[in-house]
């Protein structure tokens, strides 16, 4: 077998193994609750034919592990079951919902990544000048800046006081892609600045750490230009840990969209997820949870794949 | 680290210095700094900068300077019990697994792994949904989260030092787990541990400002930088910047702790330009 798809193979499988001990977390994490789910919700005088009828509804009166086998399964079709607060279907709710966030996450990665990938290359390039320290000083600034106050900078002056942009991103199911970036410009801004930060700055720690090698230093004596030296000579070797950084970043683009979503009234899952906390609607909050975590396992493991496939190196590893 | 280690400080450091000093203060002499109460309603509900409240009033007609500095203290004082919880367990744990070796390491290990690899603030919701939102539920959950990631660095130094000669000759000499743990390995592992403290505080810090801005965190009435945000965040929309002002708050401490943990790292690793 090749060995790349050997690997594949071998990451896949400890990636679903993970997502099982997660599940299984998410799912358990209930059963640790002092007492019964069914007190937290319905409160100490609710009366027990009240509690009897909830714990059937719920299926709380089957054994834990009955119940986790039930909802995995589900979970895997689809079918997360019903809210509690609303009644509703939680596959249905949440498909149109992790559609929105994918958008919003997939626009801030299409513009954020190749910013940061150029302006990490260019402080390494340009580094110890007043343009390095003015990118240092702005990005080590912007990582400790909380979500919302980025946010609300931008809406204040984009939104409010200049008028260009819409400060709620809620569009209608019939946008089109134009109307659709245009309303969703705000949100997505705000996780470009926030992530651009963080990738940034691991770009030019990455390739400044190749610096010091010593071809580095036979590339630079035998004349080769500073541009060429970080082009051909260092950023190959850089690949695989700027690969790790990127995945590292969209992942957390996942995450972070929680705050910007609130924010903006943006109709992701993130909000919904905040909602359904506020409601203590747990088999929603777990639903999603489980696809937040399934997909930031997907994203490292890609990045693993990449990372392997851009250092031949890792493939052969005694 | 001396005076004269201090005193070459870049600006940036020099700064950030300064600012958390003032912070501090603010946070041990609020009941004497702010002009009314915590939760005292002073006036009507969102009335403009100037007079008697230089900052305005907020949603509930709370003057909003004292609602800063007692929020700054709440916060500040939250936020480094929640991390010193964390390093307290997230340390003991650590060399206990990295000591003690065998099936202990593997299953503190394994269960660390599995916790880390669940995104932190995800982590959070879930388990908030389920235990319910309060300051005590807040700072557990937080803890346990940072808890993890402090295994892991404490894991990872300890491991480095219980090879040595001195640590054998202590295991020989017949000491306890308790004595290697406290006086062999934590005086040689506590110096990345310390610079860890910095940046975690700050993680800890963000976490729960944006959980309670999420309105998750802390409850009202008690004052928090991030729940302030949320209850005046309607301001926003009349182009009034007092939303900003606790956010900035916020930033502002953690931008500086990061300029001089910046600093010491940079020092401790050796690294000139």
């Amino acid at each position: 077998m090749h060995p790349l798809l050997r690997m594949t193979m071998q990451r896949l499988a400890l990636g679903l193994l993970t997502l099982f001990a997660i599940s299984l977390f998410i799912f358990l994490a209930i059963e640790l609750l002092p007492g019964d789910l069914t007190e937290e919700i319905l409160g100490q005088s609710a009366t027990p034919e009240t509690v009897a009828a909830f714990r059937r509804e719920l299926g709380l009166d089957q054994p834990a592990h009955l119940r986790y086998l039930d909802w995995l399964g589900g979970a895997l079709m689809g079918d997360f079951g019903t809210s509690l607060a609303n009644g509703r279907e939680i596959g249905e709710l949440l498909a149109a919902r992790f559609g929105n966030t994918l958008f919003l996450a997939a626009y801030a990665a299409a513009i954020s990544v190749p910013l940061a990938l150029s302006l990490g290359l260019l402080a390494a390039l340009y580094r110890g000048s007043w343009f390095d320290r003015f990118v240092n000083v702005a990005t080590l600034s912007s990582i400790s800046f909380p979500e919302y106050f980025v946010a609300y900078i931008l809406l204040l002056f984009l939104s409010v006081k200049w008028g260009l942009f819409p400060s709620i991103a809620d569009f209608g199911s019939g946008a089109d892609l134009g109307t659709m970036l245009y309303r969703t410009f705000l949100p997505a801004l705000t996780l470009v600045l926030v992530v651009t930060a963080h990738m940034m700055r691991m770009t030019r720690a990455a390739i400044i750490n190749l610096l010091a090698q010593p071809y580095i230093e036979m590339a630079r004596l035998k004349g080769a230009s500073p541009a060429r030296v970080i082009l051909r000579h260092a950023l190959p070797n850089a690949l695989s840990p700027i690969i790790n950084v990127v995945a590292l970043n969209l992942a957390y683009l996942i995450t972070g969209v929680v705050i910007v979503e609130v924010v903006f009234v943006f109709p992701g899952l993130g909000q919904l997820m905040v909602d359904s906390v506020a409601k203590r609607d747990i088999p929603v909050v777990q639903a999603a949870c489980l696809i937040f975590a399934g997909i930031y396992i997907l994203l490292n493991l890609a990045a693993d794949l990449l990372a392997i496939a851009t250092n031949p190196r890792l493939m052969h590893r005694k | 680290m001396t005076l004269t280690d201090i005193k070459t400080a870049p600006p940036t450091a020099w700064f950030g210095i300064v600012v958390i000093a003032l912070y501090i203060l603010v946070a041990l002499f609020a009941p004497l700094i702010a002009p009314f109460g915590e939760t005292e309603i002073v006036g009507m509900e969102f009335e403009p900068w100037g007079g008697a409240y230089p900052l305005g009033t907020d949603n509930l007609g709370r003057d909003v300077v004292s609602r800063l500095i007692w929020g700054t203290r709440n916060s500040l004082g939250i936020a480094l019990a929640t991390t010193a919880l964390a390093f307290g367990a997230g340390a003991t744990l650590g060399l206990l697994a990295a000591v003690t070796g065998g099936w202990v390491d593997q299953i503190l290990s394994r269960l660390v792994d599995m916790l880390i690899a669940i995104p932190a603030l995800l982590f959070a919701l879930l388990l908030l949904s389920i235990y319910g939102t309060g300051i005590v539920n807040l700072v557990i959950v937080i803890a346990v989260i940072e808890a993890t990631r402090v295994f892991r660095l404490a894991r990872a130094v300890a491991m480095d030092v219980v090879v040595m000669d001195y640590v054998e000759a202590a295991r020989l000499r017949g000491e306890g787990r308790g004595w290697l743990m406290r006086r062999e390995i934590l005086p040689n592992a506590a110096a990345p541990l310390i610079a860890e403290f910095g940046l975690r505080f700050c993680f800890v810090f963000l976490a729960i400002s944006a959980l309670s801005f999420l309105g998750l965190g802390i409850q009202p009435p008690t004052a928090d930088l991030g729940s302030m945000v949320r209850d005046n965040a309607a301001l926003i929309t009349f182009g009034d910047i007092t939303p900003l002002l606790p956010a900035a708050a916020i930033a502002l401490l953690t931008v500086s702790i990061n300029f001089v943990v910046d600093w010491v790292l940079h020092r401790a690793s050796g690294l000139k330009d």
